[in-house]
C-alpha cells in the first residue's frame, strides 16, 4: 500500500530533524560530560546521598560504581516483581514467577527490555512506573556515562588510569539530558492521543452491543524514555504498535527520532570531547551509512513483499498497522534494531524473510548503527580500533588511535570485546536448539523456527529486546537462558571498555607521524564500515544461511 | 575478598542513588506528566473515548469505545474492521499480532479463506480484496482500515442502511486521515467514527 515518494519523504523528514538536532544535542552532551560545575540541585543530592562527585575515579573504581549500582538495580527490580501482589496499583496482578522476575530485572537494568510477559496482563501501574521506568532512565544514563568516560580517557594525557566520576556522569545524564527531553516528549505524546492516567481497565459497551476493556496507565511517561533511552520495553504487549502507545504517524516518526537522536549525538559529542570534531564526524558517518543501508533494504523488502503470505494477501500487511503501512513499519524496524531499542511498531516475526534478516543483521553488528545510548558509541569506537590495528599491520607500524598506541594489551581487550557477544549468541543458539525446552518454545518449524530462536538469543546478547514474537519465551528455560545472555552481553563488554579506557588514560599522547593512519577521512569511513560488516559476516554467515537466507531464497 | 568488599561499598552508594532515582523518576516524573496531561489533554489522556453520537467523553459509562482502538463490529450493516489476533478479537487485555512467519502455511491458508469470505460478503472478485482486509494487525487493535477496504465495503453499507452510495462515500472521505504533511504514514479510515456517522445518518 505504501508508495515510493511518501516513503522517501518520510525518511527525509526524519533525517532533516536529526540533522538539525544532532549538532545541538551533541555540543550539549559534550558540555554535560566535561563541565566542572554542578547544578545546585545536583550538589544538594550528592550531599544527601553522601557521594563525592569531584573524585576523579580510577577506571577500576568507576567500574565498581557501575557494577554496584547495577547489582542493586537487579536485586531491587527482582524484589519489586516478586512482591507485586502486596503493592498498591497492582490491578490485582500477582507476583511474577522467580524465573520471570529474574529475566525482567536483568532485562531492564541491562537496557535490553526483552519482555516475556504481556504488560497489560501481568504488571500493575506501580511496577511499570516505579520499577521499569526508573531503570529505563538509569540504564540509559549508565550507557552514556561509560561512553563519556571512554571518550574522556582518549582525550587525557598521563592521567594515571583516571576516567572521571561515575556518580556525576549518571546524575547529569538523568537530570540534564534524559529527564527534560522526556517530559516534553511525554506531554506531546498525550496531545496526540497517548493515554496517561492511573485507571484500571474500564469496561465500555461497544457500538454493536459488545463489551471492551479500555486499558489505562502511565503510558506516555514511559513511552518517552523508552524510546529516548533506547530501552524499548512496551507498556502493553503490542509495544509501539498499540494505538495507545503510538497513536498516529506523527507520534511514530517522533518515536523514531527520539530513539536515534542520542546515539547519533553521542558521536558528535565524542568529536568535541577529543578535541577534533572531524573524528566524531567520521564515526557518525559510519553509523549513518550503515543505518541508511539497512533502512533502504528493509523498506524495499517490506514494500516488495516477497513470500507466500504477502503474495497471497497482495502486500506484507500481516503484523502491521494501517496508519503506518509497510514503509513506516520498515523505517521503525531498521531504526529499533540499529539502535539497541527493540521497541516495535510491527510484529517482526511477520516481516518478510529478507526484512527480518536485515533486522537480525542490524543487531548482530553489535548495536553500532547508531547503537544504544552510549553503547553504540563505544561499540563503534572498538571497531574503529580494530580498523586502525588492521591497517597498522598492513604497513608494519604500531597502530594508534587519536594519539593512543594500540599495543598488545590494548588489542587483547578489543579482541575480547569483539568476540564476547558473538560467543554469547552462538553458544546461546547452540543450547537453545539442542535442548528440548528450547525447541518447545518455537511457533514455526524449519528455517523460520531457527530464525525465531536465533532472533531471541541475538536480541538478548546484544541488549536489543525486540523479538520474533511467535517464540513462547515465558518459560523457565528461556527466561533463564536469555537472562544470562543479557547480563553477560551488557557487562562483559562494558568492563572491557572501561579497562581499555584505563589503559588509554594512563598513556601519553604520541604526536602524529608520517605512518599515522588519519581517522577522519572518507577512506577511514569506508574501511571502518567494511570492518564492521566483515567481522559480523564472518561470525554469523553460517547460522544466518540456515535461517533467514535460506528462507529468502526458498 | 577486597574486590567483594569494594563492590559492597559501591552497592551501598548505588542503593542510596537508586532510592533517590525512584522518587524522582518513578514517582515525581510520571505523576507530574499525569497531572499536566489530565489538565491539558484530559480526553486523550483518558483513552479518547467517544459516545454513540460521536461526542468526546471521559466517562466510560457513556462511551461506546475509544477512537484509538478498533472493536468487534457485530453488525453486517456496518463497516468491518481487520482480522484481529488480540484475544477473541480486539481485546485490549491481550494486544498482539499472530506473529506468523511470511511463509507459514496456516497463515497462507487463512489469507485465502478470508479473501473468499470478504469477496462473497461484498460481492466482488477475491483479487480485488485489499491486503489489510485479510491480514491481522500488529496490535490486534488497529482502529483503521485502508481507503481501498472502506471503498470496497461502501456499497454494502449503503444498501443495508438505506443510504445512497454517494452518501456513504462522502462519510468515508470525511473520516479518512491522509498522510501527515503529505508523507508520514498511510491514509487510513477510522472505523468506529465512520460507523457512528453511518448510524447517525441512517437514523436521521
Amino acid at each position: 500500500m505504501s508508495d515510493v515518494a511518501p516513503a522517501l519523504g518520510q525518511i527525509a523528514v526524519l533525517v532533516a530533524a536529526l540533522a538539525v538536532a544532532v549538532p545541538f544535542l551533541g555540543r550539549y552532551l559534550a558540555h554535560v560530560y566535561t563541565s566542572e560545575k554542578h547544578l545546585a540541585v545536583e550538589r544538594a543530592s550528592y550531599r544527601l546521598l553522601r557521594v563525592d562527585p569531584d573524585a576523579d575515579q580510577h577506571w577500576k573504581t568507576y567500574t565498581m560504581s557501575v557494577l554496584g549500582l547495577s547489582l542493586v538495580g537487579i536485586l531491587g527490580l527482582y524484589a519489586f516483581g516478586r512482591l507485586q501482589e502486596h503493592l498498591p496499583l497492582s490491578l490485582g496482578f500477582g507476583a511474577l514467577p522467580a524465573d520471570g522476575a529474574w529475566n525482567t530485572a536483568v532485562s531492564f537494568v541491562t537496557n535490553t527490555n526483552w519482555q516475556w510477559y504481556s504488560g497489560e496482563a501481568a504488571l500493575g501501574h506501580l511496577m511499570q512506573m516505579s520499577g521499569l521506568t526508573v531503570q529505563n532512565f538509569v540504564s540509559a544514563a549508565v550507557g552514556m556515562a561509560v561512553a563519556a568516560a571512554f571518550a574522556r580517557a582518549l582525550a587525557r594525557n598521563l592521567a594515571g588510569g583516571r576516567v572521571g566520576n561515575f556518580w556525576a556522569d549518571l546524575v547529569r545524564g538523568v537530570v540534564r539530558v534524559l529527564l527534560p527531553i522526556s517530559v516534553v516528549a511525554a506531554v506531546l505524546f498525550v496531545a496526540f492521543g497517548m493515554v496517561q492516567n492511573l485507571l484500571e481497565p474500564q469496561a465500555v459497551h461497544t457500538l454493536t452491543g459488545g463489551s471492551q476493556a479500555i486499558t489505562g496507565g502511565p503510558v506516555a511517561s514511559q513511552e518517552a524514555i523508552k524510546e529516548l533511552g533506547t530501552n524499548g520495553g512496551g507498556f502493553y504487549n503490542a509495544n509501539a504498535a498499540h494505538p495507545f502507545e503510538n497513536p498516529t504517524p506523527f507520534t511514530d516518526v517522533l518515536e523514531i527520532f527520539l530513539l536515534l537522536v542520542i546515539p547519533f549525538a553521542m558521536a558528535w559529542a565524542f568529536g568535541i570531547i577529543v578535541g577534533d570534531r572531524r573524528q566524531g564526524g567520521a564515526i557518525l558517518a559510519v553509523m549513518a551509512l550503515l543505518w541508511g543501508v539497512s533502512v533502504a533494504l528493509l523498506t524495499w523488502a517490506e514494500m516488495a513483499g516477497p513470500g507466500l503470505a504477502p503474495s497471497a494477501a497482495g502486500g506484507a500487511m500481516e503484523g502491521k498497522e494501517v496508519r503506518f503501512g509497510e514503509a513506516a513499519s520498515a523505517l521503525f524496524a531498521a531504526s529499533t534494531t540499529g539502535t539497541s531499542t527493540g521497541s516495535v511498531n510491527a510484529m517482526h516475526d511477520s516481516l518478510t524473510a529478507p526484512g527480518g534478516g536485515v533486522a537480525m543483521f542490524n543487531m548482530m553488528l553489535g548495536e553500532v548503527a547508531p547503537g544504544g545510548v552510549g553503547s553504540g558509541l563505544y561499540g563503534m569506537l572498538m571497531l574503529a580500533i580494530v580498523t586502525v590495528f588492521l591497517c597498522g599491520l598492513m604497513v608494519g607500524r604500531t597502530p594508534e588511535y587519536l594519539g593512543k598506541k594500540i599495543g598488545q594489551r590494548e588489542i587483547v581487550l578489543v579482541a575480547l570485546y569483539v568476540l564476547a557477544t558473538p560467543v554469547l549468541v552462538l553458544t546461546g543458539i547452540a543450547i537453545a536448539i539442542t535442548a528440548h525446552d528450547g525447541l518447545a518454545g518455537l511457533q514455526e518449524s524449519g528455517p523460520h523456527g531457527l530464525s525465531e530462536a536465533l532472533y531471541a538469543v541475538t536480541s538478548a546478547a546484544n541488549n536489543n529486546g525486540s523479538a520474533f514474537g511467535g517464540l513462547t519465551s515465558g518459560t523457565p528455560f528461556w527466561n533463564t537462558l536469555l537472562g544470562v545472555l543479557m547480563l553477560l552481553g551488557r557487562f562483559l563488554p562494558m568492563v572491557l571498555v572501561l579497562a581499555l579506557a584505563g589503559r588509554f588514560a594512563t598513556q601519553r599522547h604520541s604526536p602524529r607521524g608520517a605512518g599515522t593512519l588519519p581517522t577522519h577521512t572518507p577512506l577511514f569511513v569506508a574501511l571502518l564500515s567494511g570492518v564492521a560488516l566483515v567481522v559480523v559476516g564472518l561470525t554469523y554467515v553460517p547460522v544466518l544461511a540456515l535461517g533467514p537466507i535460506v528462507e529468502s531464497l526458498s | 575478598m577486597k574486590d567483594i568488599y569494594t563492590l559492597f561499598r559501591h552497592s551501598l552508594a548505588g542503593l542510596r542513588m537508586l532510592v533517590a532515582m525512584t522518587v524522582l523518576l518513578g514517582v515525581a516524573y510520571p505523576l507530574a506528566v499525569t497531572g499536566i496531561a489530565q489538565v491539558a489533554f484530559p480526553w486523550q489522556a483518558n483513552g479518547s473515548l467517544v459516545t454513540a453520537t460521536g461526542e468526546h467523553t471521559e466517562d466510560a459509562d457513556e462511551a461506546v469505545g475509544s477512537a484509538r482502538l478498533g472493536q468487534v463490529v457485530d453488525d453486517d450493516a456496518l463497516f468491518q474492521n481487520r482480522p484481529s489476533a488480540a484475544g477473541d478479537g480486539y481485546d485490549p487485555l491481550n494486544s498482539y499480532g499472530t506473529n506468523l512467519g511470511p511463509n507459514d502455511p496456516d497463515l497462507v491458508a487463512s489469507i485465502i479463506e478470508l479473501e473468499a469470505q470478504v469477496a462473497e460478503r461484498e460481492g466482488v472478485d477475491p483479487a480485488d480484496v485489499p491486503p489489510d482486509a485479510v491480514t491481522s494487525s500488529a496490535s490486534g487493535l488497529d482502529p483503521d482500515i485502508s481507503v481501498a477496504y472502506a471503498d470496497l465495503q461502501a456499497p454494502r453499507v449503503a444498501e443495508a442502511n438505506g443510504l445512497t452510495e454517494d452518501q456513504v462515500r462522502d462519510l468515508v472521505d470525511e473520516h479518512t486521515t491522509g498522510r501527515t504533511w503529505g508523507v508520514l504514514g498511510e491514509p487510513h479510515v477510522n472505523v468506529l467514527e465512520l460507523n457512528i456517522a453511518v448510524r447517525q445518518l441512517a437514523g436521521s
